[in-house]
């Protein structure tokens, strides 16, 4: 076996943990609880676990048995998953792992005493934190929506139940009704998910109901992938797509779940699904944990650590960290340079230098998939993006069907990298 | 896609081994050098044409783009031609325009302080699109050549640092070699993963995705990766 740095893990575990740790933790392992079991939690999980070989204690709190993920759940709305294909556990994080699944909430965090406490009542002691809750929505950000609405105008942008709700209320539209949604304002999860879902509802559409028209009201004046996917609706779906933008009153809409009504620039239009995405947080722990400032927790480039709180990490969404989109990828590459710097400062292991990459996929159409990426390197000041690539319009056929295929394999790689 | 060389200040600042990209420049001093800009050219909210076209959205936007603004002809041309305002070109014609288009008529003597132009640059990043935002959006650092730091690289072809790397492959590629749309990186010998990594860095090999990847990775980082890839079960 080559020399690597596992092999020095033995005797900078106890060395690294008496220095780090507080004097009642100097006895065992050092532990470190991970709150979030999505792209950024699972994988930091993950990771810390198969890269300490046992030399730290991982807990992962997630309360879903199921996880559903968010990404990939618009081809569900268009009919290219099942449901079932976007569902994952946990089990083989805890039996090939060791790591310590608990399926529970977090609802406080002590950051003197160094302890989450569980909605059941159990306390978590802990070295270091990772605060990975993905997005929580800003209370009345879509006038006439909060959560209690959710089931009359779905946000679907959780995955799971809401998905599936979403995709019921469509497949239910009358003959020639008409599909809304409330697209987010800045900065929100997935740049391009709202319009991939536009594409997957009107792929949709024009299989079963070809005379339905679809209505987005949107309060941003861009948004990414923009080209291609205007290129995309005019081709595949030409005249069953209208976006209302900033300059037409995009940006001021109400919504009246009771009566189904949505209300743009003062024009009161009857729809029958209102898919509202409303403005976007941090997940409420963080909020807890007292690391946001405004809506987003800061962090440091080189370990994501929270700015206000070092032994607290903070990953993918919910994270203020520079350049890098909300998305899964970023956050699972977020979290590899997490836990490679975890382990550093708590086993004494080598720490390389940060790097972080992401690519988006998104289906237009049948076999018309795009993508966008960029490289980002960390800074003082945040991660900053090195380079960028998109798609182009008038691409062939054959290269978008292999981007989709691309996509499919992308899947299953990051899935695999967060779960084992 | 930044290519300019970098100053040896910078390529000596990132043998520490916490260094990372460099950000541009100091849009807060860039600002007040706008002060020799801003006569002509409008930036922020409500910015219009003036005497010059307004500069927001600059980054990536094709030169004489802006409908309702009446460039020189020369200008024009330099737009036919395919001149796009990104890092390099923004950067040679703020040091000189007549650099890029010698008939344009906008008339400066040009930032000749390498500082000053990285500083005003950054100052118009503010106003063009956010890559948190808008991923596709023109970056807004420079990369680093991380090959260089001898503390980080033991050796060359250092396995662990292979492993390190190798975590953003995995986000695609599995590591159980199953290959579904993305194909299968284990086990290759080690010299034909070398010679595919430098195909994609130098661009004889295209993949969008694989063409980013490879060009960031140093020498000794691609022999990293092929001697970890190369040994995984």
């Amino acid at each position: 076996m080559p020399l690597n740095r596992r092999a020095f893990i033995g005797t900078a575990a106890a060395a690294g943990a008496a220095l780090a740790a507080p004097m009642v933790r100097a006895q065992g392992r050092p532990r470190v609880v991970v709150v979030g079991g999505g792209a950024g939690g699972a994988t930091v999980a993950r990771y810390l676990a198969r890269d300490s070989e046992g030399a730290v204690e991982v807990t992962l709190v997630e309360p879903s048995r199921s996880y559903y993920t968010c990404f990939f759940s618009n081809l569900y709305i268009g009919g290219f998953r099942e449901i079932d294909s976007l569902a994952h556990s946990y089990g083989t994080l805890a039996s090939d792992y060791g790591i310590n699944v608990i399926h529970d909430w977090a609802v406080g965090v002590d950051r003197d005493a160094r302890t989450v406490t569980l909605a059941g009542g159990a306390v978590l002691p802990y070295d270091r934190l990772v605060l990975s809750p993905g997005i929580d929505f800003v209370d009345g950000a879509v006038p006439g929506w909060d959560v209690s609405a959710q089931n009359a105008m779905p946000h679907a942008y959780k995955g799971g139940s809401q998905t599936e709700l979403l995709k019921a209320q469509i497949e239910a539209m009358p003959e020639g009704g008409t599909f809304a949604m409330v697209a987010p304002p800045n900065p929100f999860r997935c740049p391009p998910g709202p319009y991939e879902r536009i594409s997957m509802v009107a792929h949709l559409l024009s299989r079963i109901n070809p005379t339905a028209k679809i209505l987005v009201a949107d309060p941003k004046e861009n948004f990414s992938k923009q080209g291609l996917f205007e290129e995309g609706w005019e081709r595949h779906y030409a005249g069953m797509i209208t976006r209302i933008g900033p300059d037409f009153g995009g940006a001021d809409v109400e919504v009246n779940p009771a009566e189904m009504t949505v209300t743009i620039d003062g024009v009161v239009e009857n729809v029958d699904v209102c898919n509202v995405i409303p403005a976007m947080k941090a997940g409420r722990i963080a909020d807890i944990a007292g690391v946001t400032e405004g809506n987003w927790a800061p962090v440091n480039a080189f370990d994501l650590s929270s700015r206000i709180d070092e032994t607290i990490h903070v990953l993918g969404d919910s994270a203020a960290q520079g350049d890098m989109p909300k998305s899964g990828f970023a956050a699972n590459s977020q979290a590899k340079v997490c836990s490679n710097a975890i382990l550093g400062a708590l086993t004494g292991s080598t720490v390389f230098p940060a790097r972080f990459t992401n690519t988006c996929w998104s289906l237009i159409s049948t076999d018309d998939g795009v993508k966008v990426g960029a490289a980002y390197e960390a800074t003082e000041e945040k991660i900053a993006s090195t380079d960028s690539f998109i798609s182009q319009t008038g691409e062939s056929d054959d290269l978008r069907a292999a981007t989709y295929r691309e996509s499919i394999g992308w899947y299953d790689g990051i899935t695999t990298d967060m779960f084992g | 896609m930044i290519r300019r060389l970098l100053p040896a200040a910078v390529l000596a600042a990132c043998l520490a081994p916490s260094a990372g990209a460099e950000v541009g420049g100091d849009p807060d001093r860039g600002q007040e050098l706008y002060v020799y800009c801003s006569g002509c050219h409008q930036v922020g909210r409500g910015a219009e044409n003036g005497i010059g076209p307004h500069l927001n959205n600059i980054f990536d936007r094709g030169a004489a783009a802006l409908d309702g603004f009446r460039y020189s002809d020369d200008l024009q041309r330099a737009a036919r031609n395919g001149l796009i305002w990104d890092y390099d070109n923004l950067d040679a014609y703020i040091e000189n325009p007549q650099i890029l288009v010698s008939g344009t008529r906008m008339s400066f003597d040009g930032f000749e302080d390498q500082q000053d132009r990285d500083d005003v640059i950054a100052y118009l990043r503010r106003y063009s699109a956010d890559p948190s935002n808008i991923p596709e959006a023109a970056p807004t650092a420079r990369a680093l050549d991380h090959g260089v730091a001898p503390e980080v690289l033991a050796i060359v072809g250092d396995p662990a640092y292979g492993e390190f790397l190798a975590s953003e492959c995995t986000s695609c590629h599995q590591a159980s070699g199953t290959d579904s749309g993305i194909p299968s990186i284990t086990n290759w010998p080690v010299d034909t993963f070398v010679i595919a990594m430098h195909a994609y860095k130098n661009g004889r090999r295209t993949h969008q995705v694989m063409n980013m990847m490879a060009g960031r990775l140093s020498d000794e980082e691609i022999a990293a990766l092929a001697a970890y890839f190369a040994t995984i079960e």
